[in-house]
């Protein structure tokens, strides 16, 4: 005779030993692709998280690190003393190109092929925006301002004190007032080519410490542009495998391959879940590297 | 996700740009502020760089929330989901923390060599040590 219990029991029973097992059931009621993308963004928030508490605790062990208002204060067009902006307008762009995300998903959704295409090739678009700008940051950086992955140009000073030079390391001219500077000021040390051997050399300017003692213009902690490069060179990299997957997956929406699917337009979901990852991250990039 | 209307859900998407947008904008503001840019003298104050420091990473943790809660709909995933994906992250701000800290107890350690280096020798020093005015040192004594 089945009793109420009995019958709970038995499906109890059942349950655990052949149907969960027995395939059918997605975990967490999600499908299987979409699951993973989750834990690879996951596993991918790991390694970014690695890097970036390489920068912080490198920057709090440092008694000096350059202030990011003033590295990164040029934009093109000769704009200078132009304090994040430019970074800002990059910033701009990947939101943008987030929300042009959320509508091709959304229209991935109504089964609209055309809308699909349309806002996942202007997500391309802020994609590739993005990545301009930043090869623009890297060319001025590398090029104008002579920072590279084991040199760092951007230096500050420890105390107050005078220049006992000119800009171009000469000595002063009779009668002209030595330019002072404060601790915690900000400095970018020039490259100029010597005369005599024709060679580029940093001109590291000397300088007299309020408390009377000698010494030059030192060059920055060289971990800054290791840190930099890297960095944003790893993110510049998702935006850039970011971009490739877009196009190919908007190529194939248009072909009309997802329409013939039972998962419909799910493809687009999970570069989409990728792609506002790639913004999320530069949320932290952002804030680590150019805010505090 | 079907549980707004197509009409409701496009509108829900140009609110979060702007939000977005806003919110990106007074971090860059606060950042400013707090380096000198806006009040000029405002970056000889640590208490507005430590104030300013934790609003934007305050309103950075909020944008982080909207993008993985709003933009990737992990509102409507399931709980179990969503804990799998957030409570490993929540490991990262203990290490984050903890070598922070260890970044600060380098500096320290390094500004007290520094700071010993620099210290005048006199008399009491016997083989490059710095002896207390208590401390008897043996005729064998080399150093």
């Amino acid at each position: 005779m089945a009793t109420a219990e009995t019958v709970l029991e038995h499906e109890v029973h059942e349950y655990d030993s052949k149907d969960a097992w027995s395939g059918g059931k997605e975990p967490f009621k999600t499908s299987y692709g979409k699951l993973m993308m989750w834990y690879f963004l996951l596993s991918d928030a790991f390694t970014f998280a690695g890097f970036l508490i390489a920068y912080g605790s490198l920057r709090f062990s440092s008694s000096t690190w350059p202030v990011p208002d003033f590295v990164f204060s040029t934009a093109p067009f000769g704009i200078h003393h132009a304090p994040l902006i430019f970074v800002t307008i990059m910033s701009f762009l990947l939101i943008i190109s987030s929300v042009t995300m959320v509508r091709a998903v959304q229209e991935g959704h109504r089964e609209n092929k055309n809308g699909v295409v349309f806002w996942m090739l202007l997500t391309v678009l802020g994609g590739l925006g993005f990545l301009s700008c930043q090869a623009w940051e890297w060319t001025n950086l590398m090029g104008a301002e002579h920072m590279s992955v084991t040199t760092n140009p951007f230096g500050t000073h420890t105390s107050d004190g005078v220049y006992l030079e000119d800009e171009h390391g000469h000595a002063y001219k009779e009668g002209k007032k030595p330019e002072a500077f404060k601790a915690r000021g900000s400095y970018l040390i020039h490259k100029h080519e010597n005369e005599a051997t024709g060679k580029e050399e940093w001109v590291q300017r000397k300088v007299k410490y309020s408390d009377g003692t000698l010494g030059v213009q030192e060059l920055g902690p060289p971990a800054f542009g290791a840190l930099f490069f890297f960095i944003t060179g790893f993110h510049g990299f998702h935006v850039l495998s970011g971009v490739v997957f877009l196009l190919i997956i908007a190529i194939n929406s248009g072909s009309g391959i997802y329409a013939a699917r039972r998962n419909g337009y799910e493809m687009v979901e999970k570069i989409g879940l990728y792609w506002h990852f790639v913004d999320l991250v530069w949320v932290f990039v952002f804030l680590v590297f150019y805010l505090l | 996700m079907g549980h707004l209307s197509y009409e409701a859900s496009i509108k829900a998407v140009y609110r979060g740009l702007i939000l977005l947008g806003f919110v990106t904008l007074i971090e860059v503001f606060i950042s400013l502020l707090a380096k000198g840019h806006v009040i000029k003298g405002a970056e000889q104050y640590k208490v507005i760089l430590y104030t300013a420091g934790l609003v934007m990473i305050g309103l950075s943790l909020y944008k982080a929330y909207f993008i993985v809660y709003d933009f990737m709909h992990m509102r409507y995933e399931v709980k179990g989901l969503a804990m799998s994906v957030l409570l490993p992250t929540l490991l990262l701000v203990w290490a984050i923390i903890a070598f922070f800290q260890e970044g600060g107890s380098w500096k320290a350690r390094r500004d007290q060599i520094k700071e010993k280096n620099a210290e005048e020798v006199d008399g009491k020093t016997q083989g490059g040590l710095s002896l207390r005015n208590d401390v008897y040192v043996l005729p064998e004594w080399r150093g």
